[in-house]
């Protein structure tokens, strides 16, 4: 099934994007190719294949453990430096409850 | 002497024998940056001041007669996707411009801890999502051998770095390609390491199960220095392997006569003879030096493009989640309520090829499509792993072309992104995988303008070892220039 420009819409509400038309207009046959190109997968039958989640080496180990030690952390003017908007100690964020 | 020809080895035993402080090889990094910079386009930002105190503190080992680490007084090149603490690191994206890290990665730590000298931050695609470095919201890196070709991506600007002279050794990052597609194009050495090797802790993430940080070098020998300096379990790091680094350099050296040598015949099927005839070439000559040269087939190969970008589209539309406004970056002005804040500001701070993967990475994950794509492309990377594993019970290395195609022209691809990913075809597949790779130079083409060629080569996960020692005997015996 092609990918229609409502999709796209749909697809770039999910991830939070703010698409102009234009760019609703250009992504729609890019990404319905590279999709498309992606269906080449279905030419395998994997029915009896696990999914490879992450990486472990032949013998290694996956999700090692480290001791649950309290260490330093960065200082809280140092941890809001970068911060669009702080004050009194906090992030500041355009209000949250939206009214009707 | 020209301080900025020489390798990491040589600057130190230049350092030692007082034939030259680390102050003065830093001061000429910084001054054929002011020269050559403004017409390569490699660095965005450079942080001056630390690597000249750091040179200095260099020095004073010196003067009071102490040992010098093992990278003393190298000028060393980081890509901009890897933290700096107070050193601007924008990944390349205008959602990071003004993002001053309040600490560093651990590659760069352990580089300092050795004795570099960190010159400053260079270029790359942004969010390293790219092959040409074009990507970048600043401008393009040019290609040092040819300034009318891409210095390959995404972390053109560190390749074009070293390939220039404006640093001796330089860190990248490799997701599916990023550190050995762009030496291939600059006519140096990048290396990526087993994934667990290094630690990616300051990294910015782009796909979390594929990300490696990796070095560039002008001789293997560098790459494994580098290597083995910012190798090894980190805290920081859950995912690195608590397995001792070995000595690269100690094995370096060593006779590789009756190393079993696999050729992928998928990795030749339809290839154009300006590349595949170098590469043959390469495969001669590690003949001559002793190895057994075996035919293998690597059946999968052919899937792993439309594997590796919904794998690494989906962890990227996650992982890019967290650019909001809310704790640093960017923040749109002119919003009404939190959600547009969000919208707006991704709109505003992410460049064409970002919200591109972002996109699909959403598809691929949402309710409907999760399991045709995201997990179908799971079990597929199962198979493109088995394949490696099954052919490293009969050879020892495997080697291949790094790219299909030469360096490229500048403009020539950025319109049509399914032609861009389909070009990384032979470097995805080891990051699946999750084995070492090295890229180094094999000659150039033979046609005119005569660009870089570049030979992949890769090994059993952890044994880099065994990787860096068949690179070195291919550059001992003049292989980097083969013709």
């Amino acid at each position: 099934m092609p990918l229609t420009e409502k999709d796209v819409r749909y697809v770039a509400e999910l991830a939070h994007l703010d698409l102009t038309d234009e760019e609703i207009r250009k992504f729609q046959p890019q990404l319905d190719a590279i999709l498309g190109y992606m269906q080449k997968l279905n030419q395998l039958d994997t029915t009896q294949v696990e999914p490879m989640a992450q990486v472990i080496a032949p013998g290694g180990v996956s999700l090692p453990l480290r001791p649950d030690r309290i260490h330093e952390s960065l200082p809280q003017e140092v941890a809001l430096a970068n911060a669009p908007e702080a004050g009194a100690g906090h992030f500041k964020v355009p209000s949250v409850i939206e009214r009707e | 002497m020209d301080l900025t020809a020489l390798t990491a080895d040589e600057v130190r035993e230049l350092l030692r024998n007082k034939k030259a402080s680390a102050e003065e090889v830093c001061r000429e990094h910084l001054n054929r940056i002011r020269q050559k910079n403004p017409e390569v386009r490699a660095y965005l930002t450079l942080s001056e001041e630390r690597a000249l105190k750091q040179a200095r503190k260099v020095d004073r080992l010196v003067a009071e007669g102490k040992p010098l680490p093992i990278l003393a007084g190298v000028p060393v090149a980081v890509k901009d996707a890897i933290v700096t603490r107070g050193v601007r690191t924008t990944c390349a994206s205008k959602i990071l411009e003004n993002y001053i890290p309040p600490y560093d990665s651990t590659a760069v730590a352990r580089l300092e801890a050795a004795g570099a000298v960190i010159l400053g931050k260079t270029n790359c695609d942004e969010f390293a999502m790219g092959s040409s470095t074009e990507n970048s919201a600043y401008f393009p890196t040019r290609n040092p051998r040819n300034p009318d070709r891409v210095p390959g991506g995404s972390s053109g600007g560190s390749a074009a770095a070293v390939a220039a002279n404006l640093a001796t050794v330089a860190l990248g990052s490799d997701t599916g390609g990023s550190i050995r597609q762009p030496a291939a194009f600059c006519g140096i050495a990048g290396m990526m390491g087993t994934y667990g090797r290094v630690s990616r802790y300051g990294l910015v993430a782009f796909a979390s199960s594929l990300d490696h940080i990796g070095p560039f070098g002008r001789s293997v020998r560098d790459v494994a220095r580098a290597l083995k300096v910012i190798a090894g379990c980190d805290p920081a790091d859950s995912t690195t392997a608590d397995i001792p680094v070995p000595d690269y350099e100690a094995t370096l050296e060593e006779d590789v006569r009756g190393v079993t040598v696999g050729v992928p015949q998928e990795y030749f099927n339809g290839l154009s003879p300006e590349i595949g005839d170098n590469i043959q070439k390469g495969i001669d000559r590690l003949a001559k030096l002793g190895c057994k040269i075996a035919c293998i087939s690597l059946p999968h190969t052919e899937y792993a493009i439309a594997c590796y970008y919904i794998i690494c589209t989906a962890e990227a539309s996650s992982n890019l989640a967290r650019y909001d406004g809310v704790r640093y970056g960017l923040r749109a002005a002119g919003h009404d309520g939190l959600r547009e804040m969000y919208k707006k500001t991704r709109d505003a701070g992410f460049g064409a090829e970002v919200k591109r993967r972002i996109m699909l990475g959403t598809y691929v994950l949402s309710s409907g499509y999760y399991e045709a794509y995201y997990r179908k492309a799971q079990q597929v990377r199962s198979l493109i792993a088995r394949d490696f594993l099954e052919a490293f019970d009969e050879v020892d290395v495997i080697v291949t072309p790094t790219s299909p195609i030469p360096p490229f022209k500048l403009g020539e691809k950025v319109d049509d992104p399914l032609q861009m990913y389909l070009a990384d075809i032979y470097t995805v597949t080891a990051s699946l995988a999750g084995i070492p790779g090295i890229s180094v130079p094999c000659g150039l083409t033979r046609t005119e303008p005569h660009l870089p060629v570049g030979m992949q080569m890769l090994a059993r996960h952890f044994d880099e070892a065994r990787l860096l020692q068949v690179a070195r005997a291919f550059e001992k015996s003049g292989g980097f220039e083969l013709m």
